[in-house]
């Protein structure tokens, strides 16, 4: 339900454009009012289509979050969700495993008892009590109050610790030179990075690419901390699962099925 | 004979008088002319300045820098002193009509910095000309097969900026 709301929404953006910013939010409002009032449709998916203005800085008010249900995806989903968080961020594979970029990546894993097999994407964990701001000599990683795990990579020195606390192993290190990166997504020599849970594309009121690549109701974006959104609705009712619950990091990606 | 004499003198005065004004005017026009070595910045595609361009010129540095903590740790996205703004607004095009990208001498932000030895970092990660989809919105949205696809490709929101820079790349406006 949530995606085709935010699917309309978006098609609706492209016919008025040009507007102007407060035109546009006056229409994704006015949208999302209409649509709210739709047969079938429920309030609580009215609060996530509004978005942020731009000028407004995030608060913690909001908490943003993923679930991810692992018996939803094959292989190829999977890799569909890279492909898609590549396009989106403009990294790809350069043949070298030991030191390409990895934001978000495929695990397999396999039951030795029962050889049942299953893969699942792994990304950033996005912790509340993230290692990797706690190793870090300069501040360059943080957590945004909105929950969201970044590298200010203005001040990131590239000295890896973040990388070695890491037990998601979800950084990666840039190692030569790059043209050409995606405007939205300033990447370059010398520095960390990692998935930034497309954080471009949240503040402006969308979901991360990898969610709309992912087959229908296997991954869901939402803001944890709004007890209506479908994603702590879901967390509230379905058993979920966090990797590596036993470090206590509070990760805000969670998993199902795994 | 006295009337000869006078019409000459005055014909010498007068020729001298051209003379110091065309000298002067020559010597004026030399002044306005700005010599070679100093910096000229190429013309923006358009619109206005975020800020006064003579404050501009000295202030850039801490207001990209206040712009770039807002943006990277607040989530403020305005569109005023954005470096994606500036990059799109100061386009250069070369002879192929492509967006010259930093590597070129004639890049907007190369223009001063090679002159007074500034040396920045910032395009070592972010894109030094507007992204290569506004060079493919240019081509779908000219076509008017697809206008909605042109726009779409850009996926923001089509601003002025973004509008001018499209007629810029396609050659509508110099
Ligand atoms: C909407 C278009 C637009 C945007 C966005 C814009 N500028 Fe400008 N800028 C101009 C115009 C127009 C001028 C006046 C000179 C000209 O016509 O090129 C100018 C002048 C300048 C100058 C002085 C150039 C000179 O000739 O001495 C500097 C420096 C400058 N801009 C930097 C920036 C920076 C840095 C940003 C981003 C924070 C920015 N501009 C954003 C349009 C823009
Ligand atoms: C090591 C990579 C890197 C370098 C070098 C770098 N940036 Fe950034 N910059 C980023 C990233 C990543 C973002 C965040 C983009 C986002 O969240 O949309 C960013 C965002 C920004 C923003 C806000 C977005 C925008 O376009 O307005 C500004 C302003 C900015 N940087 C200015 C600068 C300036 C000025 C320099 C050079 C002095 C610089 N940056 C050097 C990576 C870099
Ligand atoms: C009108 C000339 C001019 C233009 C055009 C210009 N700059 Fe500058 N910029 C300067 C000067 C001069 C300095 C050095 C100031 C100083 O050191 O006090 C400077 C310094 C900087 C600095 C700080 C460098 C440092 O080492 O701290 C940044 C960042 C910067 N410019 C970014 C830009 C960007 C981005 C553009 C293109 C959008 C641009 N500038 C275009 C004149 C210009």
């Amino acid at each position: 339900m949530i995606s085709l709301k935010q699917g309309q929404i978006e098609a609706g953006e492209h016919k008025t454009a040009p507007v102007d910013e407060a035109g546009r939010r006056k229409f994704l409002k006015g949208s999302a009012a209409a649509l709210a009032l739709a047969p079938g449709m429920t309030l609580f998916a009215y609060g996530e289509a509004i978005t942020k203005p731009a000028e407004q800085a995030v608060t913690t008010k909001s908490r943003w979050g993923l679930l991810i249900d692992a018996a939803k995806f094959s292989d190829e989903d999977v890799d569909a969700c890279v492909k898609a968080c590549q396009d989106e961020n403009g990294w790809r594979d350069t043949g070298k495993p030991m030191t390409d970029a990895q934001w978000i990546r495929r695990v397999n894993l396999k039951n030795k008892k029962t050889d049942e097999q299953f893969s699942l994407p792994m990304m950033c964990q996005h912790c509340a009590e993230a290692p990797c701001v706690d190793v870090c000599p300069t501040g360059a990683s943080f957590k945004r109050k909105d929950g969201i795990v970044l590298v200010d990579k203005h001040i990131c020195i590239g000295c890896r610790y973040c990388m070695m606390a890491c037990p998601y192993k979800a950084r990666s290190f840039v190692h030569e030179h790059i043209e050409d990166q995606k405007e939205h997504a300033p990447r370059g020599i010398g520095t960390v990075e990692s998935c930034t849970m497309c954080v471009h594309l949240v503040d402006e009121g969308k979901e991360p690419a990898c969610v709309k690549a992912a087959p229908e109701g296997a991954m869901v974006f939402g803001d944890l901390n709004d007890k209506t959104s479908k994603l702590a609705q879901l967390i509230k009712s379905v058993a979920t699962q966090q990797v590596r619950a036993d470090l206590n990091l509070d990760p805000g990606v969670r998993y199902r099925n795994i | 004979m006295k009337i000869v004499l006078i019409m000459q003198k005055l014909i010498i005065t007068l020729l001298g008088v051209a003379f110091i004004g065309v000298s002067l005017l020559a010597s004026v026009g030399q002044a306005s002319a700005q010599p070679e070595w100093m910096p000229n910045p190429p013309k923006a595609i358009g619109g206005q300045c975020d800020l006064d361009p003579k404050e501009m010129r000295k202030t850039h540095m801490t207001l990209l820098d206040h712009k770039r903590d807002q943006t990277m740790r607040d989530g403020i996205r305005t569109k005023k002193y954005s470096l994606k703004k500036c990059i799109a607004c100061h386009a250069v095009k070369d002879k192929s009509n492509k967006c010259v990208t930093v590597k070129d001498e004639r890049h907007f932000c190369r223009s001063c910095h090679d002159y007074a030895a500034v040396r920045i970092d910032c395009f070592d990660c972010h894109a030094s000309r507007p992204e290569d989809s506004l060079n493919k919105a240019t081509k779908a949205a000219g076509n008017s097969h697809d206008k909605l696809a042109g726009l779409s490709s850009i996926g923001k929101t089509g601003d002025t900026t973004d509008t001018t820079l499209r007629r810029f790349i396609a050659g509508e406006v110099k």
